[in-house]
């Protein structure tokens, strides 16, 4: 490989925000995977395609329309959820539905603009402007301050919320809280996989650390540790084969999980 | 004495059934009480309204003098210690992870090695918690329920389904908290020989209060006991 590729500064964009993308989505996605909220990103995610749809439309940044629809309708679905007492992988389908219906109408309405459509869908790190790189950083860097200030109230209310309300948490906000922190990560890391793959991020690198770590924090480094590896040897990858990023990026996390489950079932790991 | 939690006219109604008709007892500073019922008896609903878990009730509960519907303090004040705790098997957390959710304040690290030291499960604190067996992960969550220092420990049937060395340890264990570290207890339990051995207070439970006081009372009055037995009968009957 040439190390050409690492003097481009659109190279130096899309690997400083993918790094910041993988870290936001191994740790959102941790809390999301122990609450059995695995498929939460990708209804998010397909909510946000509405939005970007309604964003081209209206002549508008696609992506702060995408921001807009995909916390207000995260935040409702939950509220939804526990005033009807649906279940959760039912919420996740109404969620999930709801937001390709309303794109697919906007769409139709506008007479198709499928060419901008395309690179939300699969995301386009390449393409990443410094605004873009700048916005990365900052989510990222807001978001991890926030778990780290409520790290104990958040870990605690999932690993058993009836015992966190007893504590006195305010379990309730705590589980908004994540909702709307996991609708940001959801949209921020649209460019760099895309509407259709986002919860790959938020579940695979936490499936492979889960079957290595004993303890939370050791679990999150080792999460954190092969998302930023499957996003930066995915992006160089796939520039020199010309192949598309995103794809690249989920076959390699794809692969670290193969892999460990091949380790451990051949009982060179620990069992837990 | 002091009079720590004080239950008045206590009364849930559920749509089909009323878990609790009535209810009133006072429970002083210092106390050992074993609360005892068949399933279905209301004990947990007594308890998840203690703690806050269920509202829907009628009547008054009053911790260190002050309606719990008015105050959420005196949650910091109690351990609570539930009946079976649940959880993912796989959820990646250690012993040490576990204790450090309880912990209020994060500068009293300390406090962890001391409770675990205690609670003889020192060398387990960096293994993860669904590698424990049933006793050992009791004795974690007792832990947890114990590191800020609670005025009041709740326990409920704590030893479902746990091997009898580790009850024996654990009631070792719960006597020394009553006894040594003041600490009152208040414990729901099916097993009358070790509430004989244990408590200080009963308080026999099937829907209405049917005894609340001195477990020597209770314990040399065959009549209630009787009593007790066959109301106990009687529901595991019409269980099954």
């Amino acid at each position: 490989m040439s190390l050409e590729i690492l003097t481009y500064s659109f190279m130096h964009r899309a690997l400083i925000s993918g790094i910041a993308i993988a870290i936001l989505c191994s740790v959102v996605g941790l809390f999301l995977v122990l609450r059995r909220y695995s498929l939460f990103g990708d209804a998010i995610a397909h909510s946000s395609f509405g939005g970007i749809a309604l964003g081209l439309l209206a002549g508008v940044y696609p992506l702060w329309t995408a921001y807009g629809v995909s916390i207000v309708s995260a935040l409702i679905i939950t509220k939804i959820k526990d005033r009807y007492n649906i279940s959760g992988d039912a919420s996740i389908a109404v969620l999930l539905s709801s937001g390709i219906a309303v794109g697919l109408v906007i769409i139709g309405f506008s007479g198709g603009f499928t060419i901008d459509i395309f690179s939300f869908l699969f995301g386009s790190i390449l393409l990443v402007s410094v605004d873009d790189t700048i916005l990365i950083l900052s989510l990222t860097g807001v978001i991890l301050i926030v778990i780290l200030l409520l790290y104990r109230q958040i870990l605690y209310s999932t690993f058993n919320e009836e015992q966190a309300k007893v504590s006195g948490i305010p379990v309730e906000k705590i589980n908004y809280l994540i909702v709307f922190m996991a609708g940001i990560t959801v949209v921020t890391s649209i460019q760099l996989v895309g509407v259709l793959l986002i919860s790959a991020l938020f579940v695979i690198p936490n499936l492979t650390a889960i079957m290595y770590g004993k303890g939370f924090k050791q679990t999150a480094i080792i999460s954190m540790s092969f998302s930023v590896f499957s996003v930066v040897v995915g992006i160089l990858i796939s520039y020199v084969f010309d192949i598309t990023p995103a794809g690249t990026i989920v076959l390699l996390s794809i692969g670290l999980l193969a892999g460990t489950m091949v380790i451990k079932s051949a009982g060179l790991l620990s069992k837990n | 004495m002091l009079k720590v939690v004080e239950i008045s006219n206590l009364t849930v109604q559920y749509p089909d059934v009323k878990a609790l008709d009535d209810v009133s007892f006072v429970i002083n500073q210092g106390d050992f009480l074993g609360i005892i019922g068949p399933n279905g008896a209301g004990k947990s609903t007594l308890f998840d309204s203690m703690l806050g878990l269920n509202t829907k009730y009628k009547g008054t509960i009053k911790f260190f003098g002050e309606n719990i519907k008015k105050s959420k303090h005196y949650l910091k004040e109690i351990g609570y210690v539930p009946q079976k705790p649940i959880f993912e098997k796989n959820f990646p957390v250690t012993v040490n992870d576990v204790v450090s959710m309880g912990l209020r304040n994060e500068s009293d690290k300390n406090k962890i090695d001391e409770i675990l030291q205690q609670l003889w499960i020192h060398e387990l604190s960096n293994r993860r918690i669904g590698e424990l067996s049933g006793g050992q992960q009791q004795r974690v969550f007792i832990a947890k329920a114990l590191v800020n220092n609670p005025k009041i420990l709740i326990l409920d049937e704590p030893v479902t389904g746990i091997d009898q060395q580790s009850i024996e340890l654990f009631y070792s264990i719960l006597r020394e908290l009553n006894s040594k570290q003041k600490i009152t207890i208040i414990w729901s339990s099916h097993d009358l020989d070790a509430v004989n051995q244990l408590a200080n207070h009963v308080a026999c439970l099937n829907r209405t209060l049917f005894f609340h006081g001195e477990s020597e009372k209770f314990f040399s009055n065959d009549k209630l006991i009787k009593q007790y037995s066959e109301a106990s009968m009687q529901e595991h009957m019409h269980h099954h």
